[in-house]
């Protein structure tokens, strides 16, 4: 790898950064993904570099236009998410969040399974820091849950990787298809980064638990890579159109019932990774640039909206929707970058989640995935409820909670300008965005059924939310969970959901606290033995180690002996 | 370096051996701390370069065999060195070098200067009988240079600041003796059996028909006495007092190096001399080494996590890493053996680092009581970042030494389809994890509670003042080794190579040509 390899100028900053006082480390932290961007689009498309190292051919860098995409928002976003933390002192996360998107950028480029690897668990290791550099309790044991998980990922990657290896004698990094034990590991390692339905827990537990500019950061990277790897290696496994609607589907009744916002973001997050599961689960060229597209345009407006969620959390020290309402009056262009990203979100034509949704809907559509298709619009009518109407409702507008917090520091401000400006320009003209994308695009958004479409959708939620809001189901903030998918079509559904959600909560409450108890029960089991002082701690006594040595040569010699 | 037979330059063998031990008296006659010091550096230094002519030589050439003092076998005493035992005189000079200019400071303030040219004296010594282990042709001269290397260590060991030291030793004299007399016992009916005491005439005559049984016995007594030099589980029991207590230089060098000769023997006897197909293949010697192997890496990483004391810590760790390369060596194939030998230079360098790291936390802290060790990255950053770094190495991480060994080991497991295996070895990797990340964590992210923490563990410095870094005598051979482990980690195939042809020389069993040398 040459040290002008983008994820090489990551590590060489975070290598200096260790070093510089603390402004240089702020304007730094925004000059490296500007390097790392030039970088990229200095080598020439298709390149593909290979290293001998151990006897494997290792690759890393290969900028084809899969790789090339993720790898230029990874850099737009790690340089809007370091203006907006310009603020910030923490040497720790400073460096925690270079070499955590060096090794993102690191991920997508790499062209074989053990540089992948490499890469993969880097970023757990790095990402972590964001957590524990609150120094909080809590979030100590929050990063180690979330490490844990993310190194096992790491381990099930490395036990596919090998069996792989021995299956075929190939490390390279393209199509696998879950077709032998090996590629079924690597497809489960991608699976927990990717949040599937059921092992997404950590990502809920996880991002909300990061510092304010912490949280940004975690939702870019992370879960994308997880989307490219699948896109890379399991484009077309009809298995993930299922999982995708699933992850679409139940991340949309998860997001309602949460108070903190924050966390509502991060099932919102998963509903969204739900959509570009399915595009490369579809495996089409439309589908495929539908997800590399979703991908492109969510790393921006989930980021847009988290930050919104932190400068509150910032100014008022809170982020649960039941302290918060009516910031719009002290905080205006907080509040409506909180609209635009919302409308992006929701896929409001001229905003940028309008041309990237579009592109998974119609691959489902012509492709006749008609679950797939309905799970999606379920849920983008879940997503305006939960979070695009319902987040600037209850925080900046809505019952006013007193607060009069101040407007957001200039940069965060800023951040989040060009953050919503970049939503809107490619909501208005999305060429640019199209031509970065892997497969030749012959494709409008903004035909008159595809406008349509949209636009009823959007008018039918939102004349329903008005109307709960009237008949005053809506007045607390738990009630908006029935509105979440269904009340729209199914009344008799509200009642249920709760039981449902509640019941399914339950239950993995109480495996986790099974898990969690038979683990404290074996912990002390061996502590009791292993402490020092212990029986096999201790210095044992020359009797005692004659002993053992009388009875292995009693074992020894019986073994030979027979 | 064509010709080692006639010039002066066939001599290396013997200097090998040589040069230590006629510095070892020097050290004596000069009683002179500093002036000692520089001798068994130097003394040190010449048997690396020597090592590493050899390993060269021998990387072109067929095995050396040079008669000692022109006698010819069986009358005198041979010396036998193929790639696999000057890889381990290299590993052994270079280790003790390296930790002979660590030393110096480190010694000068645990034990008084008008000791220290003894304590050199033993080092010499040491060194004089583990390379003289590894270089020898002969059975019975194994056990001689065993018995100089172990009393050479006993009295290392005793040089340990407190008096817990001298239980240790005495504790390991009586194991260490015990092992010796068993490998005795073992040489002794060999010799009964077969008439000969050098290997190459061993190798060749065993299996013997006429008297089995007697060369089962010694089989028997040779396994058990290996396995107590070597601290395989479960005949470990000396090691952990033995390492916590001894001056932590002389432990960074016996880690990296004494039980390695140990398993260094063990390979060289069952495979050069028995034979892969006896000790293999009829006396079924993986049933009684891969179940202690296994036992070893999985039970004495737990019993790591839990220790609070750092040289404790590392010292059952050294114990499951001897699991790795055992598991390896048990394995009879080709990758096995690549793999443990791989791994008995790696975790040499890895360990040898680690203590070293240990031992500046103890020179300027006064302990290594890990809850103790809070916030000490402020005060000792370039410790600490070589702490973590060689922690990397143990685990096992890409792009370090220990993961080329790692990675090696679980190839030949799958090879063999031993899948429960390959998940225990990659199950005690986590478990390396959480031991070191736990001294880690410490050291980097809890903040000072200081004053009880140091009072618990027994402080004589005070803890929050005057800590700063470890001096650059220390620091520098430190991160030499470090920088090594790097290198080994990047370019893999190096010692992957290297190892490769010591166990196809292992696998093939021990050649048989005319002796070279003086005639």
């Amino acid at each position: 790898m040459s040290l002008f390899a983008p994820p090489a100028i990551y590590l060489v900053a975070a290598l200096i950064c260790c070093f510089l006082p603390r402004r240089g480390r702020a304007v730094l932290l925004l000059a490296v993904p500007v390097a790392g961007l030039v970088s990229i689009f200095s080598y020439a498309p298709g390149v593909h570099e290979v290293v001998q190292v151990l006897g494997f051919e290792l690759s890393f860098v290969r900028m084809d236009g899969m790789a090339r995409t993720f790898a230029v928002i990874f850099s737009i976003a790690a340089a809007l998410a370091a203006l907006y933390a310009f603020h910030v002192h923490d040497r720790l996360e400073q460096i925690g969040t270079l070499v955590y998107a060096g090794s993102a950028i690191g991920a997508v480029l790499a062209g074989d399974l053990i540089t992948l690897f490499l890469w993969w668990e880097a970023t757990a290791l790095a990402s972590v820091f964001l957590m524990w550099a609150r120094r909080t309790t809590g979030a100590m044991a929050t990063g180690m849950r979330y490490l844990i998980i993310q190194v096992l990922s790491g381990v099930l990657l490395l036990t596919g990787l090998l069996l792989h290896y021995y299956d075929t004698g190939s490390i390279a990094f393209d199509q696998l298809g879950v077709v032998s034990p090996g590629t079924a590991f690597i497809f489960v390692a991608f699976g927990i980064k990717c949040a599937f339905p059921l092992l997404h827990n950590w990502l809920a537990d996880a991002y909300p638990a990061g510092t304010i500019t912490g949280t940004v950061v975690l939702s870019i990277f992370t879960t994308k890579m997880a989307v490219y790897a699948l896109a890379r290696g399991y484009a077309g496994t009809e298995m993930l159109i299922w999982i995708g609607s699933v992850m679409a589907l139940s991340a949309t009744f998860l997001a309602v019932i949460q108070n903190d916002l924050r966390r509502t973001l991060s099932y919102s997050l998963i509903g969204q990774l739900g959509f570009m599961v399915v595009g490369v689960g579809i495996g089409s060229e439309l589908a495929l640039n539908g997800a590399m597209a979703h991908a492109f345009c969510s790393v921006l407006y989930q980021g847009l909206l988290f930050m919104c969620m932190g400068t509150v959390l910032y100014r008022t020290g809170t982020s649960k929707a039941s302290e918060l309402g009516g910031l719009a009056r002290t905080m205006p262009i907080t509040a409506a970058c909180c609209l635009v990203g919302a409308a992006s979100i929701s896929a409001v034509p001229l905003f940028s989640g309008f041309v990237s949704k579009s592109l998974t809907l119609s691959a489902a559509a012509y492709d006749g995935h008609y679950f797939a298709w309905y799970a999606l619009l379920i849920a983008s009518i879940g997503v305006l409820c939960h979070t695009a109407i319902r987040i600037p409702y209850t925080v900046f507008f809505g019952e006013d909670s007193g607060k009069r917090p101040a407007e957001a520091p200039v940069h965060m401000r800023a951040a989040m300008i060009v953050t919503a400006a970049l939503c809107v320009v490619i909501g208005v003209y999305p060429a640019p965005l199209y031509a970065l994308l892997p497969f030749e695009v012959d494709y409008s958004s903004y035909t008159v059924a595809h406008l349509l479409t949209q636009l009823q959708m959007l008018a039918f939620a939102g004349l329903s939310y008005i109307w709960l809001m009237r008949r005053g189901l809506l007045t607390a903030d738990k009630d908006v969970m029935f509105l979440d998918t269904d009340i729209v079509y199914r009344r008799w559904l509200p009642a249920a959901l709760p039981a449902v959600s509640s019941s399914i909560t339950a239950v993995w409450h109480a495996f986790q606290n099974l898990c969690l108890g038979a683990l404290s029960f074996a912990y002390q089991r061996v502590e009791k033995v292993a402490a020092p002082g212990a029986i096999l701690a201790q210095g044992w006594s020359v009797g005692t180690m004659m002993f053992v040595v009388i009875v292995v040569m009693a074992v020894l010699l019986f073994a030979n002996l027979l | 370096m064509s010709e080692l037979s006639v010039s002066t330059a066939g001599q290396i063998p013997a200097l090998q051996i040589i040069v230590p031990m006629l510095a070892a008296p020097l050290c004596v006659l000069v009683r002179n701390a500093r002036a000692s010091w520089l001798i068994a550096l130097a003394a040190s230094g010449v048997s690396t370069v020597t090592a590493w002519l050899l390993v060269l030589h021998v990387g072109e050439h067929e095995p050396i065999r040079y008669a000692l003092g022109g006698w010819l076998p069986p009358t005198g005493i041979e010396y036998y060195i193929d790639t696999l035992n000057a890889t381990m005189l290299l590993l052994v000079s270079g280790i003790s070098t390296v930790a002979l200019v660590y030393a110096r400071e480190s010694i000068a303030s645990s034990i008084s200067s008008d000791r220290q040219y003894l304590f050199y004296t033993s080092w010499l010594l040491c060194i004089t009988g583990l390379m003289g282990i590894a270089i020898t042709g002969d059975a019975f001269n194994v056990f001689v240079f065993l018995e100089i290397s172990s009393i050479a260590t006993y009295s290392l060991i005793a040089f340990g600041k407190d008096r817990q030291a001298l239980i240790a030793s005495f504790r390991y004299v009586v194991m260490g003796s015990v092992g010796a007399s068993f490998i005795l016992l073992g040489i002794g009916f060999l010799y009964a059996a077969t008439g000969t005491l050098n290997m190459v005439d061993l190798a060749a005559r065993i299996p013997v028909t006429e008297s089995p049984r007697a060369v089962l016995v010694a089989f028997s007594f040779l396994t058990i006495g290996l396995m107590i030099k070597a601290a395989i589980f479960p005949l470990h029991a000396w090691l952990a007092d033995a390492y916590h207590r001894a001056p932590i230089a002389a432990t960074a060098f016996l880690a990296g190096t004494a039980t390695k000769v140990s398993l260094y023997v063990l390979m060289r006897f069952f495979y050069s001399m028995f034979g892969v197909d006896y000790s293999f293949g009829s006396l079924f010697l993986n049933w009684v080494l891969l179940p202690a192997a296994v036992g070893g890496f999985v039970i004495m990483s737990l019993v790591a996590v839990f220790q609070t004391d750092l040289r404790r810590m590392l010292a059952f760790s050294s114990v499951a890493q001897i699991g790795y390369i055992v598991a390896g060596i048990a394995l009879a194939t080709q990758a096995g053996l690549t793999a443990g030998i791989v791994h008995i230079v790696n975790h040499g360098v890895i360990k040898a680092a680690l203590f070293m790291a240990v031992g500046c936390i103890l020179l300027r802290a006064g302990h290594v009581h890990r809850p103790s060790l809070d916030s000490l990255y402020r005060r000792m950053p370039f410790t600490c970042t070589a702490f973590l770094l060689a922690g990397f190495g143990l685990v096992g991480i890409p792009l370090t030494a220990g993961f080329v060994s790692k990675f090696q080991l679980i190839q030949a497991l799958l090879e063999r389809g031993l899948w429960p295996i390959v998940v225990l070895v990659l199950a005690s990797s986590l478990l390396a994890v959480v031991y070191v990340g736990r001294v880690i964590e410490i050291m980097l992210f809890r903040e000072g509670r200081s004053s009880e923490g140091a009072a618990s563990g027994g402080v004589e410095h005070g803890h929050s003042t005057g800590i700063h870094e470890a001096p650059l005598t220390m620091l520098v051979p430190m991160y030499a080794l470090l920088a090594l482990m790097f290198w080994i980690g990047i370019n893999g195939e190096v010692t992957l190579d290297l190892a490769g042809e010591a166990a196809r020389q292992l696998l093939e069993g021990m050649r048989v040509l005319t002796p070279g040398g003086v005639s």
